[in-house]
C-alpha cells in the first residue's frame, strides 16, 4: 500500500527574500508545516520563494493549502513567488489560477 | 641476528638472539632496510665487517652501535643479503681475532644457504595458502550467485523467456530474475554489480532481495528502483555500485514499461529492424534520492527483447578490439525467426574473443520473445478497434490509496500511446476521482473498496472508478471562485471536481446498481 510519505520544509532568508524548500508530498496533510514555514519565512521583509524542485505529488486538498498561504500572504501584504514546478503542475497552476497570484519561475536562479 | 623475509614491498623481518654478553638478554630485531648503506657495506665485504671500522653512518648503523654490537656477520645467498649475525663484546674483553673472523665467516657460509631454502620454503606456503583462499573466495562467491539466479524459466502462454549466464573465473556481480506480479505481469531484472568475488556476490544477493521486496510494493518499474537506490545506498561498500534494468511486460497485451539505473539498453527486434529501448538512470547505490523515469513500449507478436550485461559489450578479441553494442545490434538484427538467440549470439561472442581466451567478465543475458497474442487475452482484445480491458482492481478506501490507484492506472497503460502530458493529466483525474470516492463516496470505510477499471480501445482509454454511494448525490463541477478564497471569503477547498473535469477529455457520472460510476476518457490524440 502506498504511505502518504509527508512534507518537509526548510526556509533559508537570504537578504529581504525567504525560500521556503519543500520536499514530498503537498496535500491536505501539509498544511500545519505550510503555515509554519509561512510565519518563518516571514521574518524576511520582502517576497516568499516557494521551493516545489522536490515536491513529487500535489493534489487538490495540497492546492487548497497554496491556497491557504496565498490568503495569508494577500493579508500581509506580501509577494509569493514559486520555482521548480513540473510541466504538469505548472499547468495546474495555470488551470487553477493560482499562477495568476503568484510568479511562476523556471528555476533558482530566475527566481533571485 | 636479523632475517630478511622477501616480500613484494620492501618489509624486513628481524628475529632476536641472546648477545654473548648477557646470554639471557634479548634484543629487538635490528633491520637493515634494503638500499641501506650497512647492506652496500656488507654485500661488498663478504665476510664479517666490525662496526668500529665503518664511518658511513645509517640509523641501522646507529642503533646497531648503541647495542653494543662490535662485529657483524652477513648472510649472503645468490648475492642477496639473507640476514645477519650481530655479535657483541667478546666475554673475554679481547677483539675478535682473524681465527674468530674465519670462523664466523665461515659458520655464515654454511647457515646462508640452508636460510635461503628455508625461506623459499615459507614463501611458497604462504602463495599456496592465498592461492587456497582466493579459490575458497571464489567458490563462496559463485556459490552465492548461481544459488540466487532462477532455477527455471517463466513458462507464458503466447511467450518465450530464455537466459544465459557464464560467470568468469574471477565471478563478477551479474544477475538477472523474473518476478511473477500477478495479473499477468512479469517482472524482468537484468543488472550488474561493479567489483568481483565475494564482495560483489553478496551487494548481488543483497539488491536481488530488495528489487524483490520493491517490486510487490510499487507498480512502476521507476518507483521500484528508487526504493532500491535509497535502501542501498547505506549498505554499500564505497566505491561500489549495481546497474540495473527493470522492466514490467503485460503478457496479456504485450505492454513494457521500463527503468534504466544505468545499465545496458535493451534492444527489440521488430519486423521492421532492430531499436533500442532508451532510458537513463543513475546506477542504484551511488547517491541517495535519485529520480528514475518509466518509459514504455509495446511488445508486438513475434518481437524479441534481449537484455545484455558488459561483459558481453566489453569482450575483446585478440587484438584487444571491443564486441560492442554495434556487434550485438547486429546479431540482434540479424537473427531468423526460428534461430535461438542466446547460442546465436553467445556462439557470435566466443568467435570473436577466441576459445582460449580466458573470459573477461560475466556474462548474462536474458531474451524474451513474444510469440503470438496470448489466448487470455484474446477475448478482450480485438484490433477491429473494439474495446480491451487493460486493468481491473480495487482498493480499500484508506486516505492516500489514490496514489496507489495512479500507479497501477499509469502502469497499466503502458504501451497504450498516450503522449507524457496527456498521461500525467489523466493520473491527476485518477488521484482526484478515487480521493472523492473513498472520502464522499464510501465515508473513509475502509471495509468499503473504491473499483478501478482501465479500458481501450485504438482511439481512446476510459477508466471508470466505482464507490458505493449510490444513494449520494452526484455533485457537478463548478469553476471555483479564487478572489473570494484568496479573500476568505469562502473555503479553500473545493477544487477536485474542477480539477477532474480539466485533465480529461470528457467526465461521465452514472449510477449503476447501487454505486456511483464515475468514467474518466481520455483520447489517445488531442491537444499537447
Amino acid at each position: 500500500m502506498m504511505s502518504e510519505e509527508g512534507l518537509e520544509t526548510i526556509v533559508q532568508v537570504n537578504g529581504n527574500k525567504a525560500v521556503v524548500g519543500l520536499s514530498g508530498t503537498v496535500n491536505r496533510g501539509a498544511k500545519e508545516k505550510m503555515e509554519a514555514a509561512y510565519v518563518e519565512a516571514s521574518a524576511a521583509p520582502g517576497e516568499i520563494v516557494l521551493d516545489f524542485s522536490r515536491v513529487d505529488y500535489i493534489n487538490s486538498t495540497g492546492i487548497a493549502v497554496i491556497v491557504g498561504v496565498l490568503a495569508m500572504a494577500r493579508a500581509d501584504d506580501r509577494q509569493v513567488s514559486a520555482f521548480g514546478l513540473t510541466d504538469h503542475y505548472r499547468e495546474v497552476f495555470e488551470i487553477t489560477r493560482l499562477a495568476d497570484f503568484m510568479n511562476i519561475r523556471e528555476d533558482a536562479s530566475t527566481a533571485d | 641476528m636479523f632475517m630478511r623475509k622477501r616480500s613484494k614491498g620492501s618489509q624486513t623481518n628481524g628475529q632476536s638472539v641472546p648477545t654473548p654478553e648477557t646470554p639471557s638478554q634479548t634484543l629487538d630485531p635490528i633491520e637493515i632496510p634494503p638500499g641501506d648503506v650497512l647492506e652496500t657495506l656488507l654485500l661488498s665485504a663478504g665476510g664479517p665487517v666490525e662496526l668500529s671500522s665503518i664511518e658511513a653512518e645509517s640509523d641501522a648503523i646507529d642503533r646497531l652501535r648503541a647495542e653494543g654490537i662490535e662485529l657483524v656477520v652477513p648472510l649472503i645467498g645468490q648475492g642477496e643479503l639473507l640476514g645477519a649475525l650481530y655479535l657483541g663484546q667478546r666475554l673475554s674483553d679481547q677483539p675478535y681475532s682473524t681465527d674468530d673472523r674465519r670462523l664466523l665467516g665461515n659458520l655464515a657460509a654454511q647457515v646462508a644457504p640452508a636460510m635461503k631454502v628455508a625461506q623459499l620454503v615459507r614463501e611458497q606456503q604462504a602463495e599456496a595458502k592465498e592461492r587456497e583462499r582466493i579459490q575458497q573466495e571464489l567458490e563462496v562467491a559463485a556459490l552465492i550467485q548461481q544459488t540466487l539466479l532462477p532455477k527455471e524459466l517463466p513458462s507464458i502462454n503466447g511467450w518465450n523467456v530464455d537466459a544465459f549466464y557464464r560467470p568468469a573465473r574471477a565471478v563478477g556481480g551479474d544477475f538477472y530474475d523474473f518476478i511473477d506480479l500477478g495479473n499477468s505481469r512479469l517482472g524482468v531484472v537484468i543488472g550488474d554489480v561493479t567489483d568481483k568475488g565475494v564482495p560483489a556476490a553478496l551487494v548481488m544477493a543483497t539488491c536481488r532481495a530488495m528489487l524483490r521486496a520493491a517490486a510487490f510494493n510499487h507498480e512502476s518499474p521507476s518507483a521500484v528502483l528508487a526504493d532500491v537506490n535509497n535502501a542501498l545506498v547505506p549498505e554499500i561498500p564505497p566505491a561500489m555500485f549495481v546497474t540495473c534494468l527493470y522492466a514490467i511486460i503485460d503478457t496479456d497485451v504485450g505492454g513494457v514499461v521500463f527503468a534504466n539505473a544505468g545499465h545496458n539498453l535493451p534492444y527489440v527486434r521488430t519486423a521492421d529492424g532492430v531499436i533500442e529501448l532508451r532510458a537513463t538512470g543513475m546506477p542504484l547505490g551511488l547517491m541517495p534520492d535519485m529520480g528514475y523515469d518509466d518509459k514504455i513500449y509495446e511488445l508486438s507478436a513475434g518481437d524479441i527483447m534481449v537484455l545484455t550485461s558488459d561483459g558481453i559489450t566489453e569482450a575483446h578479441n585478440p587484438d584487444g578490439e571491443m564486441y560492442g553494442f554495434s556487434r550485438v545490434m547486429g546479431r540482434v538484427a540479424a537473427i531468423t525467426k526460428n534461430d535461438d538467440m542466446v547460442n546465436s549470439l553467445v556462439g557470435d561472442l566466443e568467435r570473436w574473443t577466441g576459445t582460449e581466451a580466458e573470459q573477461e567478465d560475466d556474462i548474462t543475458l536474458v531474451v524474451v520473445r513474444r510469440t503470438a497474442s496470448a489466448e487470455g487475452s484474446a477475448a478482450v482484445f480485438h484490433t477491429d478497434g473494439g474495446e480491451r480491458l487493460l486493468a481491473e482492481f480495487s482498493l480499500p478506501s484508506v486516505e492516500g490509496n489514490e496514489r496507489l490507484a495512479i500507479e497501477k492506472v499509469s502502469a497499466a497503460l503502458a504501451g497504450f500511446g498516450l503522449n507524457a502530458t496527456r498521461l500525467e493529466r489523466l493520473k491527476t483525474a485518477v488521484g482526484e476521482t478515487v480521493m472523492n470516492a473513498i472520502e464522499h463516496g464510501n465515508d473513509n470505510d475502509d471495509s468499503l473498496d473504491v473499483g478501478i477499471r482501465v479500458i481501450a480501445d485504438t482511439s481512446r482509454v476510459v477508466v471508470r472508478v466505482t464507490d458505493h454511494g449510490g444513494d449520494k448525490e452526484i455533485p457537478e463541477a463548478a469553476t471555483p471562485d479564487i478572489e473570494a478564497k484568496l479573500a476568505g471569503e469562502q473555503t479553500p477547498r473545493g477544487w477536485g471536481l474542477f480539477l477532474i473535469g480539466e485533465m480529461v477529455d470528457e467526465v461521465n457520472r452514472v449510477r449503476e446498481n447501487g454505486s456511483r460510476v464515475v468514467e474518466l476518457v481520455m483520447n489517445r490524440e488531442g491537444e499537447a
